[in-house]
This record gives structure tokens, sequence and C-alpha cells, in this order.
């Protein structure tokens, strides 16, 4: 048994009640000749048994009704926890000035997603029931239309391929929102349901990848910022199966 | 409720522990909120058979990670120092420690050492499972645990009135 060779690792595994018996005997042996070494175990330990002491009464709390399964659809509700916290933040800490300058920071910001997702929406609601003139340009000269709508948005932009869930391209359009272009591609499974992919640049201060959920009348729409396009994914398709859209979506433009 | 929301539901009250002590209170429900969300559209992901728990704490974890992206690229009032006093918790002091401070000097650490250390110290999820959660190897949970752990201590070591001090 080497006492002398106990290593940091196991001396946690100490801490955490994780070493089998033989290491623990021989690690026991190694503190009794260390009492500094022990102290400072014993000091993580007690960190542990505050951790419990001050988090513990979480789990006894009844649950709020946001907290329950399955979730509730939530309107539109465009900052995550991170962002809305900080809008809190700065009013909570600095209150006054400062805070209204915050508030105004992220106020802006959340104003740009807004209006991001009700152009979205409205693209979306305007052109899906078209008949005869659903897109601008067809799927089949699908070269074409990319290259003309990321050169129109100024950045590259691809159609995703979303056959594996059942809907095939049908085409896109260039469309206006607040003076700049948007490109909207629609997608059409064999029951007619049909998708919309719409995409422009210019929403600030946000870089995170997470997909956010928004509805309005009915319809809804998965939205997201990756690098300097902003995209949603608008369908009534239910929640689970536009979550797996905008997922194999976002995949393809980031391979 | 079907049989993965019941057994999803029994799981929410540790998601809200873990939160709490991540992020804080005020926002700590916005986070479970998410990753039952998340959880509950990817439910097709979930074999049945594997541990329920790991997989929504990683779920959580994820979110987490990119909401400290994004935090890294927000407004810059939300890097000021923070200015309140911490809120007085009724304490034991032991071992030397001023546990008083634990909340605080919890906040210090950066993301990743908080994260290992709640993970195996609160949740008590072996390290096979932290590494797990949070996608990296089993020698790096065992090497950030050490630091975090370490970096705890040596905070709650300095006597408070000194940390005061140097402020002025």
């Amino acid at each position: 048994m080497s006492a002398d060779s106990v290593s940091e690792a196991e001396l946690h595994a100490w801490v955490d009640g994780r070493l089998e018996p033989a290491r623990r005997a021989a690690v026991e042996v190694y503190l009794a000749a260390h009492p500094a070494e022990r102290q400072r175990l014993v000091d993580y330990q007690s960190i542990d048994a505050e951790l419990h002491r001050l988090f513990d009464p979480a789990l006894d709390e009844p649950l709020p009704d946001t907290l329950r399964l399955p979730p509730a659809r939530r309107p539109v509700r465009p900052l995550m926890w991170l962002g809305r916290a900080a809008v809190a933040a700065g009013f909570v800490l600095f209150g006054g000035v400062l805070g209204w300058f915050a508030h105004q920071r992220a106020g802006d910001a959340l104003a740009a997603e807004r209006a991001f997702v009700r152009q979205a929406l409205a693209a979306h609601v305007v052109y899906i029931p078209e008949v005869r003139h659903p897109v601008e340009v067809d799927a089949s000269q699908q070269q074409h239309l990319v290259a003309w709508l990321s050169k129109r948005l100024g950045k590259p932009i691809q159609a995703p391929v979303l056959e594996s869930l059942g809907f095939q391209l049908l085409g896109g359009r260039l469309l206006p929102a607040d003076g700049q272009p948007a490109a909207q591609f629609m997608y059409q499974d064999a029951g007619g349901r049909r998708l919309t992919l719409y995409a422009r640049q210019g929403l600030p201060d946000n870089r995170d990848t997470a997909f956010r959920f928004a509805e309005q009348d009915g319809v809804e729409a998965f939205y997201w910022v990756d690098g300097d396009l902003a995209y949603a994914l608008i369908g009534d398709l239910g929640w689970p199966m536009l979550d797996r859209a905008a997922h194999a979506v976002y995949q393809q433009l980031n391979p | 409720m079907s049989d993965f929301g019941r057994l999803v539901t029994e799981q929410i009250p540790r998601l809200r522990r873990y939160a709490r002590a991540l992020i804080g209170a005020q926002r700590a429900d916005d986070l479970v909120q998410d990753c039952l969300e998340r959880a509950w559209s990817r439910q097709h992901l979930w074999d049945g058979q594997g541990d329920l728990r790991a997989w929504l704490f990683t779920i959580l974890h994820n979110l987490y990670v990119n909401g400290v992206r994004r935090q890294a690229s927000a407004p810059p009032f939300e890097s000021l120092p923070e200015q309140e006093p911490p809120a007085l918790q009724p304490s034991r002091h032991e071992a030397g420690l001023e546990l008083r401070d634990l909340q605080r000097s919890l906040e210090q650490l950066s993301a990743e050492h908080r994260e290992v250390v709640l993970l195996v110290g609160l949740e008590q999820l072996d390290y096979t499972e932290a590494a797990a959660v949070l996608n990296v190897p089993l020698g790096t949970v065992m090497s950030r645990l050490a630091r975090a752990r370490e970096a705890l201590r040596r905070t709650l070591q300095e006597p408070p009135r000194a940390r005061l001090r140097r402020v002025k």
C-alpha cells in the first residue's frame, strides 16, 4: 500500500466518499501524517455541506406553473433567460440613469428582435396561401435563386434540404424589411403543409445561437441568429416537428 | 401524463436547485423552463433506458453555456462590478472558513469551475457522469474540481475585513 503516492484526484475522491476501501485506507494513512492536508480536505467537505444548506431548500418548494409538463406554449419572448435577467439586473443594481441606459440598450435589441419575428411571420402568412405564385423563383432554378438572394442579402445564404422531414423546396423570394432586403424560402410536404425560412441581416447585440420560440395567431416560429444573419423557420406543424426542422436547418447551415 | 413527463417532473426540483446555485434564484426558473421545453421537444432522442437525470443536466448545461457565450458579447452594464452587499446568511463557522461568503465566492468562479463544483459537491454526480454532462474528459473534471475547490477555500479563508479594506 503506497500511502506516499496519493494523487490529488484520490484526495478529492476521499472528500466525495468515492474511494475503494483499500485506497481509502491508504489515503487515511497519508492524511494522518499530513494534518494540513487533512484540514484542507475537511474544508472542502464543509464547503459541500454549506452548498447543501444554502440550496437544498429549493428541493422542497412547490413548483410554479411555468415548470409543469408538458410545457405551456409561450407568447413571443424574444430575450432568453440571460437577456431578461440582464434587464432586471440593470434595474436592481444600478437603478437611475445607468439602469435606464441598460434598459434602453436591451430594449433596442428586444424591439429589433420583435420586428424581425413580426416581419417573418407576416411574410409567411401572406405567401403560404398562394396557389399560383407562392414563390418568385422556383426550385427548378435553385442555383440561380440562391446566388441571387445571397447577392441581395450581402451574405451567402443556402436553401437547406428538408427532404428527410418530407419537405421539398418550392422556391424563394426577395422581400423588403425596414428598408433592407430579406429572403424567404418556401417548402411543402406531400400533404400540402408549408414551411418558410426567412433570413436577413441586422439583429444587434446578439451573437448566441440559442433557438427562440415565438407564436402569433396559431403560427409558430423558431428563430435564431447565426453570424450576420438572423433566421426564422415558420410553419403550422406543431412544436416538436418545427423544432426538428429548425435543428435540421441549423445543422446544414453550420456543417 | 406520459412516463416521460412523469420521470422528467421528478427531476425538476434537482434541476431547480442546480440552476439556483449556478445563476441565482432570480433567473433559475427561466433556465429550467428552457431546459424542460428543450427536453420535451427532444424526447424522441431519449432512449428510455439511459440516465434521464444526466440527460437533463446535459441539456441544462448546454443552455447555460450558450447563455454565458451570449453574456460575453453582451452590453457593458453586465460587466460592471456588483455593488450590492451580499445578503446576510446565518452560518456556522467551521474550520476557520467564512462560509457566510460562499455564495459570493461561488459567483466569482469561472463558469466552468462553478459547474464542476456544483455537479460534484451539490448534485453528487460521480466524476464520470459529470464528465458526460460537461462533455469533457474525466481528467479535465478532476483538474477543474481541484482548482475550483481550492479557489473557493482560499477566498473563504481571507478575512472579510481585509477584502473590504482593499477596496478603499
